[in-house]
């Protein structure tokens, strides 16, 4: 017998921000929005930022404060990557759906402009020639339409489409607003969250708040209400800091057999290798007692490695790589090999 | 039946390794809010044990019972039609599938039979909505464009469908995929743990087992529980009552790598490396995978070397090793490394001896 689903909603979906002014830290966009909601005038927009910090809810809030639920489905469309945007799409559907004229009038409460939203999520996935075909189409139809697009490096949208739009920019979390929301989502689900907890979590999740909540859901779904540091740490496969400092300091002791055990190590306890590089670097980075050329061979070598690891290269021997020649940094070793290149 | 598939755990309270992952997969299930869930560590480690665990534990007894089905598929794609043949291993509960097998065509098989899976919603006896789960395995070998699209299918369809994945390595899963399923980090056993199993298997059988003895067999088994278990069985149609010192058989082909480490250390000449391309092309065809050789054999030669050497070689183990993955025929790759070696060795020598 098949076990009955409860429905759950993700905590993301249940804890987004309904209206633009909840919307944390990015005031300079919501002042220009509650301005828009007064004077019901709106331009394009671009939304830009690193992910998690709350474009598409912004986004989102803005079109559902001015149309309300019932206009919503008839004046706002919304498109993102999993969806097919090639060429074909922006010159079918989005000019279809572009090209008619809406009334006005107020309804419901709501302000309800004369005019549509189309909602280009993740737009830097889109492709060059799609981004052209849409130029026009802007131009030509923004009597009856504004255009939103969101995405996370404003350098993969064209220039034209640039220029069209007012940018925005959407700045990462500072530590104490993410704190303020995951202690007021932990407020509302019960959970117990201890101050080492907090900053544990504030760092693994970079100014990420999707992902700052996804871990403290999962953490919770697995742990109960009691959530340690050590638990998110499990959930979110970061690696330990004891773990990553005894590579690094097999690698200074300069002992090839050691730092290989090492390795072989990690590789059954089976920790992602990209992520043992990008831990590995913050560790080279902040150290004091090494000098600058020494970090920079070190770093030249993560890049390498890095991009041979996106090309499916083994892990056991591109971390081995890495600690071979970190090995030979830290103690001054020559860098070119004497035989042969 | 083998000894690995005999002994291995049917539920989770009886799994002897992983008892702390078991006790929160149960805790999962039971509180029937189960979200899409990640599976990755090295092979050997007991990751489908625990994700056939699971499935038992969600659905009962009749999640054992599965049958092999070999479908063909015909795939609408714009222009034309894409025939894709796909082999499932499927229980009424669950689907078992191998989506990288379909090769460069796998961003077909997750848009179009992913998705047509996890569309039809199962209904119990009692009327009720069940769900299904999908056992995908071996992820990271997916493409870009597959994962990007199996992103999409796992929000939309997880009112009646969750998604088993499983990897080696979770660096090739992209990080989309990553934070919608909950990580689930397998470890590889310990030598103490590999033990514990040995002698549990080893009192079911009713033998004498000497501690030394398991010992040396979880040493050799490079922290693989499932190679501990078939060398340990092959050990028992050897030798029986087992004796302290007791040679354990290698695997054959690990044999034939330290053979060849050792033929390359002995002379470096260009007659010697028509020979060894003889012997590499011998593994080769024999199904033995070309980084496992490399590896391997990286791994010979290591123990043999000096240390300045050692991370010259390993250097050159990582470039060939990268290289062997971009390009298509592994030989030449493989027959570069010695090369390589051989060169270095040599001029080795040279520079010491003179």
């Amino acid at each position: 017998m098949a076990p009955v689903l409860q429905s759950s909603q993700p905590w993301v979906e249940k804890y987004r921000p309904k209206q633009v002014k909840d919307v944390a830290h990015q005031d300079e966009v919501v002042r220009v929005l509650t301005n828009t909601l007064e004077t019901t005038n709106c331009p394009h927009m671009l939304f830009y930022g690193p992910p998690g910090t709350g474009k598409t809810t912004t986004a989102l809030a803005i079109t559902h404060q001015l149309f309300g639920p019932e206009l919503y489905k008839s004046r706002v469309l919304e498109l993102n990557a999993s969806d097919d945007r090639g060429i074909n799409v922006v010159r079918t559907k989005i000019k279809n759906f572009a090209a008619v004229a809406v009334g006005s009038g107020r309804q419901g409460g709501y302000p309800c402009p004369p005019y549509k939203i189309i909602i280009l999520d993740e737009a830097d996935s889109m492709t060059e020639d799609a981004q052209n075909a849409l130029r026009r189409t802007m131009e030509t139809y923004s009597k009856v339409t504004r255009f939103f697009f969101i995405c996370n490096y404003i350098s993969r949208i064209i220039e034209p489409l640039a220029s069209r739009c007012a940018k925005f920019r959407f700045k990462p979390l500072t530590e104490e607003i993410m704190s303020s929301r995951i202690l007021y989502i932990c407020k509302e689900e019960g959970l117990h969250l201890d101050s080492e907890a907090l900053s544990t979590l504030s760092s693994i999740s970079q100014g990420d708040l999707r992902r700052a909540i996804t871990y403290l859901q999962s953490a919770a779904r697995l742990f109960g209400s009691a959530i340690s540091s050590k638990d998110l740490i499990s959930v979110s496969g970061v690696i330990p800091a004891e773990v990553v400092q005894a590579l690094f300091s097999a690698c200074k002791s300069g002992n090839f057999d050691l730092a290989d055990k090492k390795v072989s190590n990690l590789i059954a306890e089976g920790y992602p290798v990209s992520q043992m590089l990008s831990q590995l670097y913050d560790v080279v980075v902040e150290a004091d007692d090494m000098s600058d050329e020494q970090k920079a061979r070190i770093c030249k070598k993560f890049a390498e490695a890095d991009k041979c690891l996106i090309d499916g290269a083994d892990e056991y021997l591109q971390l081995l790589d890495v600690a071979s020649n970190t090995m030979r940094a830290l103690c001054n070793t020559s860098q070119e090999f004497s035989l042969g290149v | 039946m083998l000894w690995v598939d005999k002994y291995r755990p049917k539920t989770l309270d009886k799994v002897l390794v992983h008892q702390d992952i078991a006790e929160n997969l149960k805790k999962l299930v039971t509180e029937q809010d189960c979200p899409h869930l990640l599976f990755y560590g090295p092979s050997g480690s007991g990751k489908k044990t625990l994700i056939m665990a699971v499935l038992r534990q969600m659905f009962g007894a009749s999640a054992d019972k599965v049958k092999v089905e070999n479908k063909n598929w015909k795939i609408d794609a714009g222009t034309r039609t894409i025939d894709v043949e796909l082999t499932t291993l499927s229980s009424t509960h669950h689907v078992e599938l191998n989506p990288s097998n379909a090769g460069f065509q796998d961003r077909y098989v997750v848009q179009e039979i992913i998705k047509e899976m996890a569309k039809n919603r199962p209904i119990d006896t009692k009327g009720k909505k069940g769900f299904k789960v999908l056992v995908l395995n071996e992820v990271d070998k997916l493409s870009r464009e597959a994962q990007h699209s199996l992103r999409r299918t796992m929000e939309k369809y997880s009112a009646s469908c969750r998604l088993i994945l499983c990897c080696n390595s979770s660096s090739k899963v992209t990080e989309a995929v990553r934070s919608r399923c909950l990580n689930m980090r397998i470890n590889a056993p310990t030598e103490e743990e590999i033990v514990k199993v040995l002698e549990f298997i080893g009192k079911k059988e009713g033998l004498q087992l000497p501690p030394e003895f398991a010992s040396r067999i979880a040493q050799q088994s490079n922290r693989s529980l499932r190679r501990a278990i078939l060398s340990f069985e092959t050990c028992r149609v050897q030798q029986y009552p087992f004796t302290n010192n007791q040679a354990i058989p290698p695997m054959d082909w690990e044999e034939y790598v330290s053979e060849i480490a050792s033929s390359i250390l002995k002379e470096q000449s260009p007659k010697r490396l028509f020979e060894v391309r003889g012997k590499l092309y011998e593994l080769l065809v024999n199904c033995i995978p070309p980084d496992i050789i490399l590896k391997r054999l990286l791994y010979e030669l290591l123990k043999k070397l000096d240390s300045e050497l050692k991370h010259e070689i390993s250097h050159w183990a990582a470039y060939y090793e990268h290289r062997l993955r971009l390009g298509q025929k592994a030989i030449f790759h493989l027959e570069a490394f010695v090369a390589k070696f051989m060169s270095i060795y040599k001029g080795f020598l040279i520079e010491t001896f003179g």
